[in-house]
């Protein structure tokens, strides 16, 4: 699937809308996969899940990172991304499927605190724009 | 069967009260033909489909996308046999609609979305998990029976 001009122009916009606010979606993010799809929690069971928790937060903040990232460098998405893929497959190998719940819950947390921004549209660029970054996430695995 | 807690079938519940059946159809079908433009591919008799604002304007997308969230409240209606609930229409999908079940879990994600969208903070993590649960559940039962 390929990001169209119109795509990298809808991403970057809602990424500008959400500026600073990006560390707290992507804790959100985080905490609502968790409470949605209770499998996700096996891949963290060094941390403390519970509700407010600092390691989600900081983690959030990472996962933010790397969006933003990616949408500054939407044209070279697996060179913005490239050392991390590696990390993913070398050491963190989480499931492929698992990119997919993620992706589903930024998009629930962009739809509950903008959904004035988030029209069909500007979705669809979204979710293909997180598809992506998790197909380039999972590139290396074999 | 499935078992739901009280507190499932409060929230279920709570959201569906609030929920304007004609709107949210319209929008999540509107939006599954926007988002995975190859779902169209069973639409092809509605007319306008080109664009965006064509399809949030098409009234055959709006009339069928209050159709199928009011069979959603079927379920909602029978959270204890939505198997039973959906077992003809699950015949119906394969034997003469001929629709990939995948398709049920996009429009489920989708509802879910339009739902944050409409909900905001009300749609709590807990509320997400009740419905990402109601979701699958109606996907799988429409899956059901096919052969």
């Amino acid at each position: 699937m390929v990001l169209s001009a119109n795509d990298k122009s809808n991403v970057k916009s809602v990424f500008g809308k959400i500026g600073g606010q990006a560390d707290a979606y992507g804790a959100e993010a985080l905490e609502r996969m968790f409470a949605t799809y209770p499998q996700t929690k096996t891949y963290f069971p060094h941390f403390d899940l519970a509700k407010g928790s600092a390691q989600v937060k900081g983690h959030g903040k990472k996962v933010a990172a790397a969006l933003v990232e990616a949408a500054n460098n939407i044209d070279d998405i697996a060179g913005a991304l490239s050392k991390l893929s590696d990390l993913h497959a070398q050491k963190l190998r989480v499931d492929p499927v698992n990119f997919k719940l993620l992706g589903q819950c930024f998009l629930v947390v962009v739809a509950i605190h903008n959904p004035s921004v988030l029209t069909p549209e500007v979705h669809a660029s979204l979710d293909k724009f997180l598809c992506a970054v998790g197909t380039v996430l999972t590139a290396k695995y074999r | 069967m499935v078992h739901w807690s009280a507190e499932e079938k409060q929230l279920i519940a709570s959201v569906w009260g609030k929920v304007s059946v004609e709107e949210c159809g319209a929008e999540a079908l509107a939006r599954l033909l926007i988002v995975y433009p190859w779902t169209q591919r069973f639409f092809s008799n509605f007319g306008n489909l080109s664009s965006p604002t064509a399809i949030r304007g098409n009234p055959m997308v709006r009339a069928h996308g209050k159709k199928v969230l009011t069979s959603f409240g079927e379920a909602v209606k029978n959270l204890d046999n939505i198997k039973g609930t959906y077992s003809k229409l699950s015949e119906l999908h394969c034997e003469k609609l001929h629709v990939d079940p995948e398709n049920f879990r996009l429009l489920g994600d989708i509802l879910i979305i339009v739902l944050a969208s409409h909900f905001g903070k009300d749609f709590t993590p807990a509320c997400q998990f009740a419905w990402q649960k109601l979701v699958g559940v109606v996907a799988h039962a429409l899956a059901r029976n096919y052969h």
